[in-house]
């Protein structure tokens, strides 16, 4: 038994400094050890099988001769798959049918899940599911998406649909300078390194799986409602997960894995292979963008007009909210934003790093260059003119909102005061030169809450939270909040993360993971200093202490908070091959208070880099005929790699917002909002040609110059 | 992937007859293309006989002054080689334009001449391919064809030779051995790809049965001045949708020589004889240049999305040449 | 008969032998990973199209994922769990460590293992694709970003913590130059491999 030792002075805290990553070592030595290498005795290998059409009925599955191929044990399909429960309440909201195998004969998307092949081995299980032949009724299939598909209707998504005030056409003809134009971006995918994987079995009446994700209890609640099991018969565990930028919720492979598992009583893993994730594992809608806007002689906004048409599946709807960035971002006396949405026979879209935002700030801050040059202003001092002092829409204040400071802290490092406004003056040798700027936002959220933090007996603590470690560097901040709390060095705290068993806990996405967990485990590190400095002696088995944030999220002031950055670029490009270079990139953050400045600079520059990649590179391309992609995977879809990225910068102002108690804002998304915009607009001032649709390819930049386009 | 049987071979003779004692054998070198295209479904070998640890690792001195390159040469030994980087600057460079540095340490001279298309719909079992499956189809025609062929193609196949190392050797007139049961051969690269015509899943002259042992490149002086440019959608680790290899020699303002292939535009590396014809005893200048590519670009017939190239192909000529010129006036 | 498809062969693996049979369709990367638990090595696409299974193989960096167990019979693979010596780190490792050179960690011990061979390919004089000048008597290239980031191109990292991965390599770099000039010269710098090189590569190495 030994006596609490926490701090008793307040010591300089680490929160703000610093910190290599707590699991890093691991990760550098590679015994770090990910879903899919988790050793289980008596392990068998799913293999999923895919529909080769993409639209249609399977009339039969041949599964006799592949059951008698070498180590086949099981072929599942919607003809002998157990029945699942596919209508429920998820987390998220009702389940994508993509993912509740195998419970009827439609075939909604090339790459459809048909079958489950389990085998000994992961060679003879591949090459089994490779000869299963599955007949198919195809019928005409249409992944035709356009803009102006008639059919493509407002989605209230986790973004309201329609947001209207003003009288739009009056304000636009009575402007002085109107912008009108269209801007597209492709279909994108996340393509986190780490393929989806699961292993499942029953231990002793209850279910555990090891998986790649992004909550476990989301998995968990999910899974347990699927296949009508109590939550508590569910553990989901997911330590070490090899990112995930939106894309690791519930899908196809847990489902697979669990399935097999209780088919076969025994352990199954599934693993995807990187071209079935292309059609399984969601991806960004392609947007068709149209703004208008509409300013008076001094370049003040009267009208703004943001349309936005994404794509869905015909079984599932997910609207890509790209319409919603104005509605933080600038205001004006007629404001009309609509995130509208098509079905086709195409997988379901999800959330991708920063959704409606990526997209949306390409639109919109494209869209305000331009209006910039015709208003004959420099494009900061036109935000300049244009920052509104409540939000365009709820009228709300805003949480310390920090965006001029970016663009001037910015502006002043970036060395933009010297900017020559004029496009395609600036020669080295064969490359254009240009530089441009957007600005950036992101709505900074809670989610409820709950951690326990024990003291331990032999004077260390423990802390344990069903947070996921995405690669954002969670884990590290949160024992740095941890040991802040309990007033002790950050070596006497280990956290465990990646356990449904742990409780409830926000998921890692819309950049709330780090500041809802801390605000948990900062209440529960609280609560145990504070009772150990009551003189308590510790147990053998520790002392625990349980927070819960619920209450304190629900009474959190109804402020719009947000984080806010400005991002600055320099691009050279050479127009008689049509390669662009980025040479140079500045981001300057509002972010809230910065818990690891080492990862979440990484963080931050990492999203930058998206931006890079979503500019120049990225386009999964939809192969009309056969309603698949063409080139599906990291050959044909191609992002950012080191020699496309120059020193990217990203520094943070000063942002403190006295109402909120967490102060934290995230920076898991901010980063990649406007970036591509930064460099579409250098792109325009080193050529004079304003490219509307990403990516920047070269081809396109080629033919613009051939036929003295100034626009492409 | 099915299963396969494997052996070591243990030297060329043994390797030919391996492979001619099962119609179903594959030769496996580096294993950058089989391997993957095992994977997807595209290969399905019965039998591997890896040729890796044959003895044809050596580059050596030709007597005449060129290089005699080994079948098993690695894509790395190749560009770092002292005397290919001396003697033909050009074929390092586009050595190492290609893939990526792992890639290049397993890939080796005589698969690289072999490797197949790139075209996403060759690598898809689940769609249509003439190359593939003949009689089946070409997609890319109405499809995805932004980087597919503009030369030499036909209405049966628009792929491209994804090699970036064989232009280089096409330009410097490089001839490829070979060993068969009946004996050695060789075949100039120029004659070593068949036309695409209405058989494009034939793809090189190479009797059936045939080793690669290696490639010969002829001394080539007009390749002290010569270069490899690429141009890919990223900057590094993609293949290319236009490339020129180029090797110059101007003296007194006027070209005496010149070779000249390109990449990423036709079924093989396409050697730009025309545009060579056009600029050879004429002044080096930008329009004499441009006036060359075009000669060799009014055979192109471009499909709907890759008109691009043509312009490409020109700017890159234009671009390259008077790099080299100006160093020569340097 | 039908033809054998697996064989029982001996993977030498960070200096220690590996018995095992293997089905000739298992690659390097399987058999590392589901049968020896060596899961250091990831698969990221299984298709030589990102890097994250690199290991180094007779001291030069290859993708484990097209090479098949059955074929690296005979050679020294070396994967991220043999570059430390015991606790101490390899100075790749370190960096990586030290400046942050990873979000996620899953394409790291590829960074890693390549950033390990791009040093040594360097020392040896091997030119890049942005080298200005490949002929040899242009002397080989400072390791500079740029030539860093050329080399490091193999190696896709999608949470793009680029920047740190390209620092991280230049200053493993630095230590390692610094320990070399220390060591008794003579050492192998690429592995015993002794594919096309010839005598002018030795006499001009």
């Amino acid at each position: 038994m030994t006596t609490a030792t926490t701090g008793r002075t307040t010591p300089k805290g680490v929160v703000g400094t610093a910190h290599t990553r707590v699991e890093g070592v691991e990760k550098v030595t590679g015994a770090a050890r990910y879903a899919g290498e988790i050793p289980f005795a008596d392990l068998a290998h799913g293999w999923l099988v895919l529909s080769t059409v993409a639209r249609g009925r399977i009339i039969s599955v041949e599964d006799g001769p592949v059951l008698a191929m070498p180590g086949v044990r099981a072929v599942l399909h919607h003809g002998n798959a157990p029945r699942l429960e596919t209508h429920f309440q998820g987390v998220i909201g009702p389940p994508d049918p993509t993912t509740t195998l195998f419970q009827n004969d439609r075939v909604a998307h090339l790459g459809w899940p048909v079958a489950l092949v389990v085998a000994e081995t992961s060679e003879q299980a591949r090459e089994a599911a490779e000869s299963l032949l599955v007949h198919y009724e195809e019928e005409p299939h249409d992944v035709d998406f356009r803009g102006d598909r008639p059919e493509a209707y407002p989605v209230d998504g986790f973004a309201p649909g329609v947001v209207e005030k003003g009288d739009l056409e009056a304000e636009l003809a009575a402007s002085a300078h109107v912008v009108d134009v269209q801007y597209t971006t492709p279909e994108e995918h996340h393509s986190m390194m780490e393929p989806h994987a699961a292993a499942a079995r029953w231990d002793g009446g209850r279910l555990e799986i090891v998986d790649s994700n992004q909550s476990t209890t989301w998995v968990q609640s999910d899974l347990a409602q699927m296949f009508s099991l109590e939550p508590s018969a569910v553990r989901v565990r997911s330590e070490h997960i090899g990112g995930g930028f939106g894309s690791k919720g519930v899908r196809v492979h847990q489902v697979a894995a669990v399935m097999a598992a209780t088919v076969l009583q025994r352990p199954v893993r599934v693993v995807l292979t990187r071209r079935q994730m292309f059609p399984l594992t969601g991806y960004r809608s392609p947007t068709s963008q149209r703004v208008r806007l509409g300013a008076d002689a001094e370049g003040r906004l009267r009208a703004l007009e943001h349309r936005s048409v994404s794509q869905t599946s015909t079984v599932h709807t997910f609207v890509e909210p790209s319409a919603g960035v104005p509605r933080v971002m600038v205001d004006a006396p007629a404001h009309h934003t609509a995130n509208l949405v098509v079905p086709l026979d195409v997988p379901t879209p999800t959330f991708m790093r920063a959704p409606g935002e990526a997209p949306g700030s390409f639109a919109l801050e494209s869209a305000l260059d331009e209006l910039a040059e015709k208003c004959g202003l420099d494009p900061i001092e036109l935000r300049v003119r244009n920052e509104p002092a409540r939000s365009p829409v709820s009228g709300q204040p805003f949480g310390a909102r920090n965006l001029l400071a970016c663009f001037h802290e910015g502006a002043r490092r970036f060395g933009w005061a010297d900017r020559d406004p004029r496009p395609g003056v600036r020669r080295e040798g064969r490359w254009l030169l240009g530089t441009g700027v957007a600005g950036a936002s992101f709505h900074a959220g809670a989610g409820p809450s709950t951690a326990l933090a024990t003291a331990e007996a032999d004077g260390s603590f423990t802390v344990r939270i069903s947070a996921a470690d995405i690669g954002t560097g969670a884990r590290t901040a949160l024992t740095l909040v941890a040991a802040d709390a309990l007033r002790v060095p950050v070596d006497r705290v280990r956290v465990h993360i990646g356990d449904s068993d742990f409780g409830p806990a926000m998921f890692a996405g819309g950049s709330m993971g780090t500041r809802s967990w801390a605000w948990a485990v900062d209440a529960a590190a609280e609560e145990l200093r504070e009772r150990l400095a009551l003189g308590a002696t510790i147990p053998p088995e520790g002392i625990t202490v349980r927070s819960d944030t619920t209450d304190a999220v629900r009474r959190l002031a109804q402020t719009e908070r947000h984080s806010y950055g400005a991002q600055f670029a320099e691009v050279a490009v050479d127009t008689a091959t049509g390669e662009v270079r980025v040479r140079r990139m500045l981001g300057i953050f509002a972010a809230g208070r910065i818990v690891n400045p080492l990862t979440a600079r990484n963080q931050l520059v990492g999203g930058m880099i998206w931006g890079i990649s979503m500019a120049l590179h990225e386009e999964a391309v939809r192969d009309r005929a056969s309603g698949g992609l063409y080139g599906g995977d990291l050959a044909g879809y191609h992002v950012a790699t080191h020699a496309d990225v120059p020193l990217v910068e990203a520094d943070w102002v000063e942002d403190h917002d006295p109402d909120d108690p967490v102060g934290i804002k995230g920076v898991g998304e901010v980063g990649v909002v406007g970036a591509a915009a930064a460099i579409a607009n250098a792109v325009r001032h080193a050529t004079g040609v304003r490219h509307r649709h990403l990516p920047i390819r070269p081809d396109r930049v080629l033919m613009a110059r051939e036929t003295g386009a100034t626009h492409a | 992937m099915k299963e396969f049987a494997y052996q070591r071979a243990e030297d060329v003779s043994g390797a030919v007859a391996l492979l001619g004692a099962d119609p179903d054998a594959r030769f496996l070198g580096g294993g950058t293309n089989l391997v993957d295209l095992m994977k997807s479904g595209v290969e399905r070998p019965g039998r591997l006989v890896d040729v890796r640890q044959l003895p044809l690792g050596a580059i050596e001195s030709t007597p005449e002054g060129g290089l005699r390159i080994g079948a098993t040469v690695t894509n790395s030994d190749l560009a770092a080689h002292p005397e290919v980087r001396r003697r033909y600057p050009l074929l390092t460079q586009a050595v190492l334009a290609g893939a990526s540095g792992q890639l290049r340490n397993m890939a080796t001279v005589g698969g690289n001449l072999l490797q197949r298309t790139r075209c996403g719909y060759f690598a898809d079992v689940t769609k249509p391919c003439n190359k593939r499956e003949p009689g089946t189809g070409c997609p890319a025609l109405e499809g995805e064809h932004h980087n597919h062929a503009i030369l030499g193609a036909s209405e049966h196949c628009v792929a491209t030779h994804p090699s970036d190392m064989g232009v280089a050797l096409t330009a410097l007139d490089a001839v490829v051995t070979y060993e068969t049961a009946d004996g050695p051969g060789e075949l100039p690269l120029a004659d070593f790809y068949l036309p695409v015509g209405d058989t494009p899943h034939r793809e090189t002259a190479l009797p059936p049965g045939a080793l690669i042992t290696g490639v010969t490149v002829p001394p080539a002086p007009v390749a002290a001045r010569s270069r490899y440019r690429k141009v890919r959608e990223r900057a590094s680790y993609a293949f290319a949708i236009g490339s020129v290899a180029a090797a110059f020699d101007v003296s007194d303002g006027v070209v005496r020589e010149v070779r000249l292939a390109f990449g990423a535009v036709a079924s093989r590396p396409w050697r730009a004889r025309a545009a060579e014809r056009a600029l050879t005893g004429v002044p080096a200048e930008a329009e004499n240049f441009a006036a060359a590519a075009d000669a060799e670009l009014a055979a192109a017939r471009p499909l709907r999305d890759n008109a691009y190239k043509v312009t490409l192909m020109r700017n890159l000529v234009v671009a390259v040449l008077t790099e080299l010129a100006e160093e020569a006036a340097r | 008969m039908a033809p054998t498809t697996s064989s029982a062969i001996t993977l030498k693996i960070n200096g220690q032998n590996y018995p095992l049979t293997v089905d000739h369709r298992t690659t390097l990367l399987d058999a590392l990973r589901e049968r020896l638990d060596l899961t250091g090595s990831k698969k990221g696409c299984d298709h030589g199209q990102c890097g994250a299974c690199t290991v180094l193989i007779d001291g030069r960096r290859e993708v484990s994922c097209l090479n098949l167990a059955v074929a690296a019979e005979g050679r020294e693979i070396t994967t991220v769990e043999g570059l430390a010596r015991g606790d101490e780190l390899h100075p790749v490792q370190q960096a990586f460590l030290d400046l942050d050179g990873y979000q996620c960690g899953y394409c790291t011990p590829g960074q890693i293992c390549s950033a390990v061979a791009v040093i040594e390919e360097h020392a040896a004089g091997w030119p890049s694709a942005v080298t200005g000048d490949v002929r040899p008597e242009a002397g080989p290239p400072p390791l500079s970003a740029e030539e860093i980031r050329e080399r490091m191109s193999g190696n896709l990292c999608r949470c793009s913590a680029y920047v740190s991965i390209v620092q991280a390599v230049s200053r493993a770099a630095d230590t390692t130059a610094g320990q070399r000039r220390t060591e008794p010269a003579g050492t192998e710098p690429l592995g015993s491999g002794d594919t096309g090189r010839t005598a002018d590569a030795e006499a001009a190495a």
